[in-house]
């Protein structure tokens, strides 16, 4: 018998842990002697209040949606992939090398080029660890650690030595050609006489974004493979027992996983810098992992999750602008929201499933 | 190469080691008692930080050192509280401690230094000075004699050179960390209380049924690991460099991981992987880009090496890794 209904599961428990967040970060504010009030005052009005504002917010929503469904894809199969960073560092470069090597004739040709080859060189970078996890038994967790700090020397190493052009300072690459532009929300949104959007990085990605939000649902709920991703997460026995192949699954689990972090590249990339940089991921994959459990691994979720994170950055960089709270105030939170969702889990969930019960003997 | 060079490759490389082997040896005790920390980097940047905050407040690097120790273990009590007494994941729990470090140490230092979250540059009393063992040339041979101090070493014989440029010299931090691990072997491999801690990490239901308590003595361990976090955040702050910086970790705490799996959860071994990923660090420091000749190995290289070798190890190519059974996994009581 279930212990709780599944709205409380899925409703109750987040809501729980994000207000406990909430009042610790208050806390940690008041701590530094500002005004809790007013801060979340202002972050809401630089963040929601103006079109621009949502700009930034849905920009960093779209990397945290790609990042979090990394996540979340992995955690249905019970793999806990931290390699998002490293994956998606990877896809920045399978982006930049599409977009600088082939001549597109239009963005339209160009985004589905370089979401390829995004996804490819994010998937390849999620390989060697499934692979190891699979048929070796290497923790994922410490691999996929460790390929991220490989990335980062791999990608200095690329950018410093092989990719910058001639002349230039610092390591980044050339800038993109000017068909891989990506529209951004300014380009769509604005008429004549009322700009949207001003100077907001939000493009074409996020719709992306919301349609890989979809695919992956059908993928989980609505495919023999989600079926098998899924059954291999639950119990590894019964699904091997089934006849589903434990080194299959988590091979194809993490290939999906690192293709949909290295699809995050498309929107730093080629949707804002237009040009691989050295830190073009900015920890948006390990907000993924924040994103993810905060919402439960269902793309929905995840969606929302992304959102509140990218509504979180934005107001943080109003905040670090405005006051002298610093950025990593965004840090302290999203560190409180994993601790709490994640690791803490059971705190909340385990009065709560006594009140259930509680409440349930009553009735009967 | 002469050996006077070699001499300071090697003693930079005990430096750069010294902090791994705290970090690796807190690993050691908690992953053996079955609670897997990838916490390391954030107790030691919480420790690094309280550690230079208080030396520079108090002007005492002894009250900084407590303080570096209280704050590494006020994250080991989390990280006790999320993954022993709620049986929460650990390897989550030890992600959330990474980012709380690395958030509210800016914070912080941001609120009460307002340096662009440094702590001001700690002088005399608040740093770790080196000592010069007896009979080594130090300062003040050098400063008797009226010549630079290399320039005396240099012109010392051999075995003066290596007691004096690589024996010698170093905060009391490095020589603790060194006696740590003898200590550590002692501790875990020749007293009851190691022996249960082992236990508790392979198989926490034996444990159970003889009587022992598998809370308490994973709270040991993980407070153990919270104070060698706390010592290796402290000689980042005080002793190897003067002050806090953010993110002064820069990895060092997934480097010890790195070397507890490569000393397979072994106290002397993990000496020997601390000694070789510090020896990488120290030669990506003294030379960028060294040409063998054939071919030129990029700086990038020694600094992912670490990493690669984990690996390979992690592979089981080069001889398995075999991490204590019940590691990563909560333990409940059957009810």
């Amino acid at each position: 018998m279930d212990r709780m209904p599944a709205w409380a599961d899925a409703v109750l428990v987040p809501l729980i842990s994000l207000i406990l967040a909430a009042i610790l970060s208050a806390l940690v504010i008041i701590g530094i002697g500002e005004d809790p009030v007013a801060a979340f005052k202002l972050m809401v009005e630089g963040a929601l209040m103006r079109s621009s504002g949502w700009g930034y917010t849905l920009y960093y929503a779209t990397n945290f949606i790609f990042t979090g469904l990394a996540v979340a894809v992995a955690f249905h199969a019970r793999l806990f992939n931290i390699g998002g960073e490293g994956q998606a560092m990877l896809g920045g470069l399978g982006v930049a090398l599409i977009c600088l090597y082939i001549p597109w004739p239009h963005w339209t040709l160009a985004v589905l080029g370089s979401a390829v080859g995004a996804a490819a060189f994010g998937a390849l970078w999620a390989l060697i660890p499934a692979y190891l996890q699979a048929k070796r038994g290497s923790h994922i967790v410490i691999t996929t650690i460790m390929f991220n700090f490989i990335a980062a020397a791999f990608l200095n190493y690329v950018l410093v030595n092989l990719l910058r052009p001639p002349r230039a300072m610092d390591p980044a690459t050339a800038k993109f050609p000017d068909a891989t532009h990506l529209p951004t929300f300014r380009d769509m949104f604005s008429t004549a006489d009322n700009i949207l959007f001003r100077g907001a990085p939000a493009n074409v990605t996020f719709f992306l974004a919301l349609i890989a939000c979809v695919v992956v649902w059908l993928l989980l709920w609505r495919t023999r493979l989600g079926y098998e991703i899924r059954a291999f997460g639950h119990s590894e026995s019964a699904a091997k027992y089934a006849g589903i192949s434990p080194v299959r699954i988590t091979v194809v689990t993490m290939l999906i996983s690192g293709a949909l972090a290295g699809l995050m590249a498309l929107n730093t990339t080629q949707g804002e810098a237009e040009r691989l940089v050295m830190n073009a991921t900015e920890g948006a994959g390990f907000i993924g992992i924040a994103v993810a459990l905060m919402g439960r691994s269902h793309p929905l979720g995840v969606l929302l999750a992304a959102i509140l994170f990218g509504f979180l950055y934005q107001g943080g960089a109003e905040l670090a602008l405005w006051t002298n709270i610093p950025r990593e105030l965004i840090v302290v939170i999203q560190a409180l929201v994993i601790l709490f969702t994640g690791a803490l889990d059971n705190m909340v969930r385990m009065p709560l499933e006594r009140l259930f019960l509680a409440l349930r003997r009553k009735e009967s | 190469m002469d050996l006077l060079t070699l001499l300071q490759v090697l003693d930079s490389t005990l430096r750069l080691a010294t902090p791994l082997l705290l970090a690796c040896l807190a690993g050691l005790f908690s992953e053996r008692a079955g609670v897997f920390d990838i916490g390391l980097e954030g107790k030691m940047l919480a420790a690094a930080f309280f550690a230079a905050a208080l030396a520079s407040i108090t002007g005492s690097v002894w009250l900084g050192l407590m303080a570096g120790i209280a704050a590494s273990l006020i994250l080991s009590l989390i990280h006790g509280l999320a993954s022993i007494t709620f049986r929460g994941n650990q390897l989550i729990s030890g992600v959330a401690i990474n980012f709380l470090a690395s958030g509210l140490t800016v914070l912080i230092a941001q609120d009460l230094f307002s340096q662009g979250g440094r702590t001001p540059s700690l002088v005399g009393g608040a740093r770790f000075e080196g000592i010069d063992l007896p009979f080594a040339i130090g300062p003040q041979d050098a400063e008797a004699a009226g010549v630079p101090l290399s320039q005396l070493v240099a012109e010392a014989g051999p075995l003066q050179q290596i007691y004096s440029e690589l024996i010698s010299g170093h905060s009391i931090l490095v020589y603790i960390a060194l006696l740590f691990v003898p200590l550590s072997w002692w501790v875990l491999f020749r007293t009851r209380f190691g022996l249960r801690l082992r236990a508790v990490g392979e198989n926490p239901a034996a444990v159970d049924t003889a009587g022992v308590s598998v809370v308490a003595l994973r709270f040991a361990a993980v407070m153990i690991c919270g104070v060698l976090c706390g010592i290796a955040g402290a000689y980042l702050a005080t002793a190897l460099q003067a002050g806090f910086v953010r993110e002064m970790t820069a990895g060092r705490g997934f480097i010890a991981l790195a070397a507890l799996i490569f000393a397979k959860w072994r106290p002397w071994y993990a000496l020997y992987a601390c000694l070789l990923f510090g020896l990488l660090q120290a030669v990506a420091l003294r030379y960028q880009n060294i040409d063998l000749g054939i071919f030129v190995v990029p700086v990038q290289v020694m600094d992912a090496l670490p990493y690669i070798l984990t690996v390979v190890i992690l592979a089981g190519f080069v001889g398995k890794a075999i991490p204590p059974r019940a590691g990563g996994e909560p333990y409940a009581k059957e009810r």
